[in-house]
């Protein structure tokens, strides 16, 4: 399969590898043992689990699982609004498969559904406004969540929405972005991290300029990368090599999907469609300020949140078990299996914190992969 | 339309046991013992949604299914029965389609459709159509598969590509959008299995792996024989169009439902002569070497990847998700 498998040869890793191992003998490096570099995409994370990275990157270099899965950080509040749109009478609560297991404080979206909730898996918001046009009647809410990654498909269903006048469709909008939490991690002293491994799929929506402040102000290199085990090899092999020559900035890995500038047309629907929050709560990080988009006022009928009378989220939600240590796993501070509840009350079926509700977060892919 | 649907059954079924519409079908038993020495007997319900799909359709899949629940343990598949429950407003020439479907593929399969049942429910009660079979076949004297039998040393074999069934349903209820259609690969595999037994006497263990697909079933084998089975990526076989489904929604082909694929267990001085009586016959051309058993840790299923690397390969977790965002 094209652009998946030269990205998957076990030769061009070895090499890579062998490349990796001779930066990590250099001197300027060897007197950082342990060199910590985060991947901040849970599509990364994924990656390095499935394909077994971790064991074969050379001792002193560490990966450090980043908070980059919008399905693990959902607050559970987040999905008691869903389930209780899902309640009303008429509504059809679309959303991706991704967010139907995440438990809410109460119930999941699976568990509503089971209750006799009208919840459908979608692949698109555009898959929802199929929905609200074909069952008139009905209300179609979609939930739209994820990074810059999903929010121009969502901003574009909105807009054609509107040209339609789709009276029946609005959306309960959880986009977040990631580049507000990545400032917020720079600035925990808890925090020792060496370099990111830069998402993707956000990075080919908005380019690579936002991310110059980490270079810049932070001193940290900072390479865009592709989800591919090669990808990866080579993203840390660059980073090293920024860190040997003890340089810091932001270079592209995965120049075969993302342009420096980003996607032009996608950046223009989101903030012709969106405007920033004040406040966005995390799970395990908790409020990180002005890292959530809304619908703007233009767009307000389409916003399930006035519709349904929903209010913007509380700044104190419930905080996750004392004893869990999601925050010092999303920091870096801790490896999954150092937490208690690991494994035992905290399992993918019955997620205690939000690393491991999705497969991409970084406790689930572990006990996934490695246990 | 009762009657309708009891002609249309007996018409299409046709054969002596069924003719005699006794309450009951009487098979005797002279003519099972000839085969072999044990009777086995399988069940299993079939709910599926969209009811025709390339490849196959429910009627289809009930026959298959039970055969090859019968094959598996080596019976020879010999009879079936066949119960349906039909929502109300089900059109009837696509319930024809679908009897006549069932009644091609059990000749197919060389088996017979002895008895039978039909329910009507109410519109909303039941989702088109769910079918029953049962089946009953008989084990050769001699033949003793079972999952307890693998030994560390064994290699694992596959009788074709991974998930083709799975990705197939998918695809076929339409929400993915892709232009391009392939087939499930819903298929009798006693012929298969027949073939197999022949030719080797080392054959541990069999199994269809139908839900929960082949990491269902190694998962099985390691837990009943507790030994851990080692899976070879590489080796692994899926058809582009299904691999590109995976990519796409973050999915794993071994956890796709096969409806004609069996996993085997060999002794390992057998694995090239099973895989060569596998290759030989139509249902396992297609056929690999996937793994190995290990000697431990008990009941765990690893992954070596194409990196070199281990990893385990986890049971799926109920309804499989995609991943979108």
């Amino acid at each position: 399969m094209r652009y998946v498998d030269e990205f998957r040869d076990p030769a061009h890793a070895r090499v890579l590898l062998q490349r990796v191992r001779e930066r990590m003998a250099l001197p300027a490096l060897r007197q950082r043992h342990p060199v910590r570099i985060m991947e901040v995409c849970g599509g990364h994370t994924h990656t390095i689990f499935r394909h077994g990275l971790e064991a074969l990157l050379p001792a002193g270099l560490e990966l450090v699982h980043g908070p980059g899965c919008p399905v693990c950080v959902l607050p559970r509040e987040r999905i008691d609004d869903c389930v209780a749109v899902a309640a009303h009478p008429g509504v059809i609560l679309a959303t991706f498969g991704d967010a139907l297991r995440v438990p809410g404080t109460r119930a999941s979206l699976q568990q509503a559904r089971a209750e006799g909730a009208d919840v459908r898996i979608v692949y698109s918001p555009l898959d929802a406004l199929a929905l609200a046009r074909a069952h008139p009647q009905r209300e179609v809410v979609f939930f739209a969540l994820g990074f810059e990654t999903t929010m121009p498909a969502t901003a574009l269903t909105v807009l054609q929405a509107s040209r339609e006048r789709i009276a029946n469709f609005s959306l309960l909008c959880h986009h977040i972005s990631i580049v507000p939490t990545l400032q917020a991690l720079l600035e925990d002293k808890d925090v020792q991290l060496d370099g990111f491994i830069g998402p993707g799929h956000v990075s080919m929506v908005i380019g690579s300029h936002p991310y110059e402040f980490i270079a810049h102000r932070y001193q940290k290199p900072f390479v865009i990368a592709g989800f591919e085990p090669v990808d990866i090899l080579q993203s840390v092999l660059m980073l090293l090599s920024q860190l040997a020559a003890g340089e810091a900035c932001v270079e592209n890995q995965y120049a075969r999907v993302v342009a420096e500038g980003g996607n032009r047309q996608a950046l223009a629907a989101v903030s012709e469609v969106f405007e920033l929050r004040e406040h966005a709560l995390w799970r395990g990080l908790g409020d990180i300020p002005r890292s959530g988009m809304r619908l703007r006022q233009t767009y307000a009928a389409f916003d399930a949140e006035r519709r349904f009378g929903l209010f913007d989220m509380a700044e104190s939600v419930a905080p996750e078990p004392a004893s869990a240590c999601c925050d010092q796993v999303l920091k870096g501070c801790c490896q999954p299996k150092q937490c208690p509840l690991f494994g035992s009350e905290c399992i993918p079926e019955h997620p205690v914190g939000a690393l491991m509700v999705s497969s991409e977060g970084a406790c689930a892919a572990c006990y996934q992969y490695r246990r | 339309m009762r009657q309708l649907v009891e002609t249309l059954f007996a018409e299409a079924f046709d054969n002596p046991y069924l003719a005699k519409m006794e309450d009951q079908a009487r098979l005797d038993l002279s003519a099972l013992q000839a085969v072999g020495d044990r009777l086995a007997f399988a069940t299993d319900s079939y709910v599926i949604q969209p009811l025709e799909f390339p490849g196959g359709d429910i009627g289809r899949l009930a026959v298959n299914g039970t055969v090859n629940d019968l094959a598996v343990g080596g019976a020879r598949p010999l009879f079936l029965s066949c119960a349906f429950i039909i929502e109300e407003g089900l059109p009837l020439p696509l319930l024809q389609r679908i009897v006549r479907s069932m009644a091609d593929a059990a000749r197919e399969a060389g088996v017979k459709i002895v008895t039978g049942d039909t329910k009507v429910v109410p519109r909303g009660q039941a989702d088109g159509l769910f079918i029953n079979t049962s089946g009953v076949g008989v084990i050769p004297k001699g033949c003793e598969l079972a999952a307890t039998r693998c030994r560390p040393g064994d290699a694992v074999l596959v009788s074709g590509t991974l998930g083709d069934h799975g990705a197939a349903i998918l695809n076929a209820r339409g929400e993915l959008g892709l232009e391009s259609q392939w087939s499930s690969d819903c298929q009798p595999l006693h012929g298969l299995v027949e073939q197999m037994l022949a030719r080797c006497s080392q054959v541990r263990a069999l199994r269809d792996a139908t839900r929960g697909g082949v990491a269902a079933v190694l998962h099985e084998f390691a837990q009943a024989s507790a030994c851990s089975m080692r899976l070879f990526e590489a080796a692994l076989p899926v058809r582009p169009e299904v691999r590109g489904v995976c990519e796409l929604l973050g999915l794993d082909a071994l956890h796709f439902a096969n409806e004609g694929k069996l996993v085997a267990v060999v002794a390992a001085e057998q694995a090239q002569a099973l895989l060569a009586a596998m290759q030989a016959h139509p249902a396992g051309h297609e056929a690999c070497i996937i793994g190995e058993v290990l000697a431990g840790p008990a009941g765990q299923v690893q992954i070596l990847t194409g990196m070199g690397s281990e990893r385990l390969l986890d049971l799926p977790t109920g309804e499989l998700l995609p991943r979108i965002c």
